[in-house]
């Protein structure tokens, strides 16, 4: 059987209008919601439009109106069977206060991994450096630190000018992007079954090893925290969270043995690495001002102790709120 | 086989194709993209220009994380806003979807425009070229991690059919026991031929013309049998046209 083509047209047109109409509307104003009438009659069309699409292509090969009607259902499909809503705006502190912390704890293992990988990583830098002095060059690839922490400290305390004048907000802003690319970049290297993300979070971990061993061996612990601290309590933890993120990509692109296709694991989890990453950007807008405008001055303009207490009070405000802020109380799971 | 369309099977049974950008195609909107964030970089300048003389410091961090944040936000804002399009995407009429044919979520499109950091490596996108080429569905590694595809927006016009299906006088018609017959021995395909024949005749030079439509005429002619007096004098094309007319409208 072939069906009347014209009078099929004539007939259906009106109702292929219709759901253009709608989708116009959706397409161009995604604020633009529907009411239960409206809802009913989108979804008629749409089944609508798909049976003629069905007849169409049964009982005729007119291929200009096959394409025209199937454009109509693809179009409409993503509506009708997409669940999640389009947010109209962004609730900051709530997402800052509760679903980034939530989203931290979910992943909680990643994390641990990262840490745990970066902890191996100073063993070993720690160790090479501590077993040949010669192997310093070799891991510590920056020119300003080639010298003795002595030569180095001695050198910081007796300056009497600040050489960080009117370059600190430029510096600042160098940190807060560069260790945001770095960031992004071991999360992205997920991707690589979590190889990529593991030798960066290693290679981190070698060169602070390397870096802290050289201090302590030369007596300058003290300068050491208080120099790395402030800022390194919360650069290294974020540091960190975006190699958790990197290896919750690693875990969804495994899947270990769970009943869903890898398509619909990275549709799943993207919330949770966007979440993650967008943490660390967070975080490391503070940890970059405080590297600029705090991190580089010493005693005597900055006692050690001072600093080191600070960077002991962030950590530890950092560990209270990943690991207790946005936590449903008691009270609340009973609500 | 490897395909430039992916095709998309709704629960109710309806298959529907999307056209895949190829990576060429997605290069050269990038390049918009590129130069688009230069431009507007560029017009910001005279404003950090003018910070920079009460305070060079600041502006130069302003610039800094300016730039980065265009860079990045750019193709994320207007992704979001434009239904998966950029100013490069939209020129050369693609558009960023989800690859189960769902909406696009906000969190789609920031990772797989994250994951340009590792698509552009080592430079001009050459990881991303390459994984677009190897995958299936010609997804660079940001869509693979997004579950995102870059396809062609198709606009498709309106079917246009009374060109061919005019009201004219079709002397088949006269036999409606063999007009009948006709119809109940043409298959969709045949009939598909015979319209997109005479749909695209005036794209044809005029020595395929007449052979396209003298094979299509003897197609149907071996079909059902028509009197002589039915046919006498009839071009094949005007045969063809009287065959449609039988075919699409009862």
């Amino acid at each position: 059987m072939i069906i009347d083509i014209s009078r099929f047209i004539n007939e259906e047109r009106e109702y292929w209008t219709e759901l253009e109409g709608f989708l116009d509307k959706l397409e161009k104003d995604p604020s633009f919601r529907m009411d239960l009438g409206q809802i009913k009659r989108f979804h008629y069309l749409y089944q609508r439009a798909s049976a003629d699409t069905a007849r169409i292509k049964t009982f005729s090969s007119e291929k200009n109106l096959r394409q025209y009607l199937e454009s109509l259902v693809g179009r409409a499909f993503g509506y009708i069977h997409e669940t999640g809503r389009r947010p109209r705006k962004i609730a900051l502190l709530n997402w800052f206060f509760n679903t980034f912390p939530q989203t931290f704890r979910k992943h909680i293992q990643a994390f641990l991994i990262s840490a745990l990988i970066t902890v191996t990583g100073c063993v070993f830098g720690g160790a090479a450096v501590g077993l040949d002095t010669q192997a310093k060059p070799v891991l510590i690839p920056f020119e300003h630190l080639q010298k003795t922490p002595s030569e180095r400290v001695a050198m910081e305390e007796s300056m009497d000018k600040d050489t960080m004048k009117g370059h600190k907000a430029r510096f600042s802003s160098y940190l807060m992007t560069h260790n945001t690319r770095v960031s992004i970049f071991i999360m992205v290297l997920g991707i690589s079954w979590g190889i990529g993300t593991i030798i960066m979070l290693f290679y981190n971990g070698v060169i602070l090893g390397a870096i802290a061993v050289d201090y302590i061996m030369d007596g300058q612990l003290r300068f050491l925290a208080g120099w790395l601290l402030p800022h390194g309590s919360i650069e290294i933890p974020a540091i960190l969270i975006a190699g958790q993120a990197g290896l919750v990509i690693a875990g969804t692109l495994v899947g270990r043995g769970e009943p869903v296709s890898v398509r619909q694991r990275f549709r799943d989890v993207s919330r949770d690495i966007l979440t993650l990453i967008a943490g660390v950007a967070v975080l490391l807008i503070w940890a970059g001002l405080v590297e600029s405008y705090l991190s580089q001055y010493h005693q005597p303009v900055i006692s050690y102790e001072l600093k080191i207490t600070l960077g002991v009070f962030e950590l530890l405000l950092l560990t209270l709120f990943l690991w207790k802020s946005g936590r449903k109380t008691h009270a609340d799971q009973h609500a | 086989m490897r395909t430039n369309t992916l095709n998309i099977i709704t629960p109710e049974g309806i298959d529907f194709s999307l056209r895949l950008a190829g990576p060429v195609t997605r290069f050269l909107a990038w390049v918009i993209d590129a130069a688009s964030v230069i431009a507007v970089f560029t017009m910001l300048e005279g404003l950090f220009k003018a910070i920079g003389a009460l305070n060079s410091d600041f502006a130069v961090a302003l610039s800094i994380l300016i730039y980065f944040i265009i860079s990045i936000a750019y193709r994320i804002v207007l992704e979001w806003f434009w239904d998966g399009q950029t100013v490069g995407k939209r020129i050369f009429q693609l558009y960023v979807m989800d690859a189960q044919g769902l909406n696009l979520q906000f969190s789609q499109i920031v990772v797989r425009n994250l994951f340009r950091f590792l698509d552009s490596l080592p430079g001009l996108y050459l990881v991303g070229g390459a994984a677009c080429l190897l995958s299936s569905n010609a997804q660079r590694i940001g869509d693979f991690a997004a579950n995102t595809i870059v396809v062609w927006k198709q606009s498709i016009p309106e079917p246009d059919l009374d060109s061919v299906l005019a009201d004219k006088y079709n002397s088949l018609r006269v036999y409606p026991h063999l007009a009948a017959r006709l119809r109940q021995q043409t298959t969709p395909d045949e009939a598909g031929v015979v319209l997109q024949a005479l749909l695209r005749r005036n794209q044809l030079n005029p020595a395929d013309r007449v052979s396209l439509f003298n094979r299509i005429a003897e197609h149907f002619r071996t079909l059902v049998v028509f009197p002589q007096e039915a046919v006498e004098g009839q071009s094949d094309e005007q045969y063809t046209r009287n065959v449609l007319d039988i075919l699409y409208r009862k």
